[in-house]
């Protein structure tokens, strides 16, 4: 593992570079073959409305997916980090548009661990609301 | 729920081979570029064998071997109503391209509170015998009334 970021340069509060991607039926469909989630409510409005929801929905793992990035774009290496977690809060509700809706990643280092790691912590906004809670992500840096 | 299922263990899956196409489309899906989850050079530069998965990856093994639980009458579990709502990663090592990933599904805790249930599942990713990565998926069953 090498990282682009050394663990020695790192102090708390430090905000990572933000990040902002549309989400899309497209991109939808496409995360529902790679990961093997078909449930239709993430790709068949009729079905999606049927059990409540007001639209399709993005699946709550493809929204964690990308959530992290923030932090893999940071660190080069995605495998530095060695613990990620979530509570999938709010729903990202995706019309059927070509450019869909953005969705606003950020992250921000919350601690410097004394096994040598680091905490950030994420932020996932759509429509002015957070759809991730306790998003958090630990990260092993180079040193 | 059936809440003297906490602590079963289900049989391990059947092995599910990585391939550098599955972790391609993964990435892709994401809307992911970094060259470690396509290109072996790239990945070979950081220091690992080959092409590795991105974080979230093991869900594409850990969701299904989970969901064949939820059938399992034993469980009584209305798989319907069912919203997952946390999800943990915690990594042992990088999944690559060539590990023969199998899952072991572990009922860690199951709840009621207000009608609905909250389950909790472990779910052991190994490969040739080792754990690479365990993850736990919090779900929440909606009771008739919620």
């Amino acid at each position: 593992m090498t990282t682009k970021i050394a663990f020695a340069d790192v102090v708390v509060g430090f905000e990572l570079p933000e990040l902002t991607v549309n989400f899309t039926r497209e991109g939808l469909a496409a995360y529902a073959h790679a990961s093997g989630d078909m449930n239709p409510i993430h790709q068949d409005e009729e079905v999606a409305k049927s059990v409540g929801l007001p639209d399709v929905i993005s699946h709550g793992m493809l929204t964690m997916g990308r959530a992290v990035r923030v932090v893999t774009d940071w660190v080069g290496d995605p495998t530095a980090v060695i613990e990620y977690s979530a509570r999938m809060t709010r729903p990202v509700v995706v019309p059927n548009t070509a450019e869909g809706v953005p969705v606003t990643f950020t992250g921000k280092v919350a601690a410097i661990n004394e096994d040598g790691t680091v905490r950030v912590d994420i932020s996932a906004v759509f429509d002015g609301q957070t759809v991730l809670g306790q998003a958090r992500a630990t990260v092993r840096l180079s040193d | 729920m059936n809440h003297d299922m906490i602590g079963f263990q289900y049989a391990p899956s059947e092995p599910f081979v990585v391939t550098a196409e599955s972790i391609k489309a993964f990435a892709q899906a994401l809307g992911d570029d970094n060259p470690v989850y396509s290109d072996a050079s790239a990945a070979l530069a950081l220091g690992h064998e080959t092409v590795v998965a991105p974080p979230t990856y093991p869900i594409v093994v850990t969701m299904t071997a989970m969901e064949n639980s939820f059938h399992d009458p034993a469980l009584n579990m209305n798989y319907s109503r069912v919203v997952h709502s946390d999800q943990r990663f915690e990594y042992v090592r990088p999944i690559r391209v060539g590990d023969e990933l199998v899952v072991t599904t572990i009922v860690e805790d199951i709840r009621t509170m207000a009608g609905n249930d909250m389950a909790t599942f472990r779910t052991e990713v190994s490969s040739d015998g080792e754990i690479v990565v365990t993850a736990w998926s919090k779900l929440v069953v909606r009771g008739d009334d919620a």
